[in-house]
């Protein structure tokens, strides 16, 4: 049987008068890249902020690698967190340092006795892996939107954890950066043996980086499979009109 | 129908609860800052960055203007100390009025401007940015990186700027004094200390800590629960700018008080 590294149920969340997730249930296996696709505002990045602890649900049950997020102490939480790499949609690097020091960030405050060249080592590699060797001391606002969402996946990666969250890995970029963000996930995936969950809404970029496909509707997930089962015989017409506007748009 | 509140007092409903809702969540914002300042991890190199960046570049606006004070305080004094033959009493007068209160409140009123907006601005922005989330993803306490920090770093560079302000504010008022009364530097500074006392540094000295801190918690409060995005990063940059203000004069206020009970002893 396929292990389970996150599991969700019946999981709601609202703000004020919106409801916007009404009964969440899903799984992620070990090793797979799980795509949730939806429409702007649909709960997508509420869904995985609700499983790093950044927001807490109302009802239901979020478990990542065996634990409930909700009971976590502080402690426990940063724990968690540690084994959890989250991308953001606007890249978050923080703009008063450089791409040098917005790596060594998360380092220094959690791998101690770590030695300056162990540390260079560090940030050399995954600067390499994401094929920005040249940046490194540059500031954000010196990159291009590519980049900058390359830093902020190389800064997740420095502390090697088993899960990546991408949050929009491709919102706001041309076509050929999106897809070398595309590859980018996949080689994160193949060389950090990472389980990882893609929230987008770009079908290209679902099709390239997803194992399985889950599409998020109007509160709960409205369809679930491989990218062909959920929209090339989709019978919802929500899940059709969501891939003829993908379609036509690329 | 009878006794169901109108749309006024509903709207001014809304708005106590609010205030009083501010209010508790700035009480739990300072009390969480008593909380956290005493435990590690201990961000030495962030405040140390902070007291250079509130400190030292400051240092111009405050050279500047706590000199212009000096001149212009004494420029307006002296007319009424001449009409009683009294403008020796010059260097005495100014050397009271800037430590016990215009070296402190004109410090602090710059800072609040300049520092208050800037920590305001600068957390606004990476709350809106999702830095902040960003940090607390990578297991990092952001409030202590960002805030305990720089609530740190204000309250401990305001009395140094205070104390600078003072000195530059006596410097402006001797050139004016020089000039016109062809005191000599000596006797000038002679006359300032012997007018001063112990307990009008140490007060000065004492509220000063009070105003960095103000100004440092207020920005960072301000800016730490600013929402709706550029707008947002705007407002939280303005209102930590009048409320830091606000809480100076206020505490400008009780300082005397208390001051002024001391003296009296």
């Amino acid at each position: 049987m396929r292990e389970t590294v996150i599991q969700v149920r019946n999981l709601v969340k609202s703000f004020g008068d919106l409801d916007v997730l009404k009964g969440v249930d899903l799984d992620l296996y070990k090793g797979e890249n799980l795509v949730v696709l939806g429409k702007s505002g649909s709960g997508k990045s509420v869904l995985i902020k609700i499983m790093v602890g950044l927001l807490t649900q109302d009802e239901g049950s979020v478990k990542v690698l065996g634990k409930e997020v909700k009971d976590l102490s502080q402690k426990d939480l940063n724990a968690l967190r540690l084994k959890i790499g989250f991308s953001f949609q606007a890249s978050a690097l923080y703009d008063s340092m450089t791409v040098r020091e917005n790596l060594e960030f998360p380092l220094v405050r959690n791998v101690k006795n770590l030695s300056k060249s162990e540390k260079n080592q560090l940030v050399e590699e995954v600067l390499d892996s994401v094929g920005l060797s040249g940046t490194i001391n540059q500031m954000p606002s010196e990159l291009s939107g590519g980049q900058r969402k390359r830093i902020g996946i190389a800064r997740t990666l420095i502390l090697k954890p088993e899960i990546m969250l991408y949050d929009e890995p491709t919102a706001g970029l041309d076509p050929i950066t999106c897809m070398d963000i595309n590859n980018l996930i996949n080689q994160v995936n193949e060389k950090y043996q990472t389980t990882s969950i893609i929230i987008t809404h770009d079908l290209t970029c679902a099709k390239v980086t997803g194992d399985r496909m889950a599409v998020l509707l109007d509160g709960v997930f409205g369809a679930k499979g491989k990218f062909e089962e959920v929209f090339q015989h989709a019978q919802d017409g929500r899940v059709k009109s969501f891939y003829d506007y993908n379609f036509i748009t690329q | 129908m009878a006794g169901e509140p109108n749309k006024k007092d509903k709207v001014l409903g809304k708005r106590i609860d609010k205030f009083f809702m501010g209010l508790e969540n700035a009480y739990k914002f300072v009390k969480r800052f008593f909380q956290e300042v005493w435990f590690p991890p201990y961000e030495f190199k962030e405040v140390i960055r902070q007291c250079y960046q509130i400190g030292w570049n400051s240092l111009p606006l405050i050279s500047l203007t706590g000199f212009i004070v000096g001149v212009v305080f004494t420029n307006q004094s002296r007319p009424s100390l001449a009409e009683f033959g009294a403008t020796s009493w010059l260097p005495a007068l100014i050397s009271i009025a800037v430590v016990r209160a215009m070296g402190p409140l004109v410090t602090a009123l710059i800072a609040a401007g300049k520092v208050g907006s800037s920590i305001g601005a600068e957390i606004g922005s990476m709350k809106v940015t999702e830095q902040i989330d960003a940090m607390e993803v990578s297991a990092t306490n952001p409030f202590k990186f960002l805030v305990v920090s720089r609530v740190l770093a204000s309250t401990f560079m305001i009395p140094i700027l205070v104390l600078y302000t003072d000195f530059v504010a006596l410097l402006g008022a001797f050139v004016n004094v020089h000039f016109n009364e062809l005191v000599s530097l000596s006797t000038f500074f002679v006359q300032v200390f012997d007018a001063i006392s112990f307990l009008d540094i140490t007060s000065s000295m004492i509220k000063s800590l009070f105003f960095g801190f103000t100004i440092g918690m207020v920005g960072c409060y301000k800016g730490y629960n600013s929402t709706k995005g550029t707008e947002g990063v705007g407002k939280a940059a303005n209102s930590a700018v009048v409320m830091a203000m606000f809480l100076i004069f206020i505490e400008e206020l009780l300082s005397l008080q208390v001051t002024n009970f001391f003296r009296q002893l």
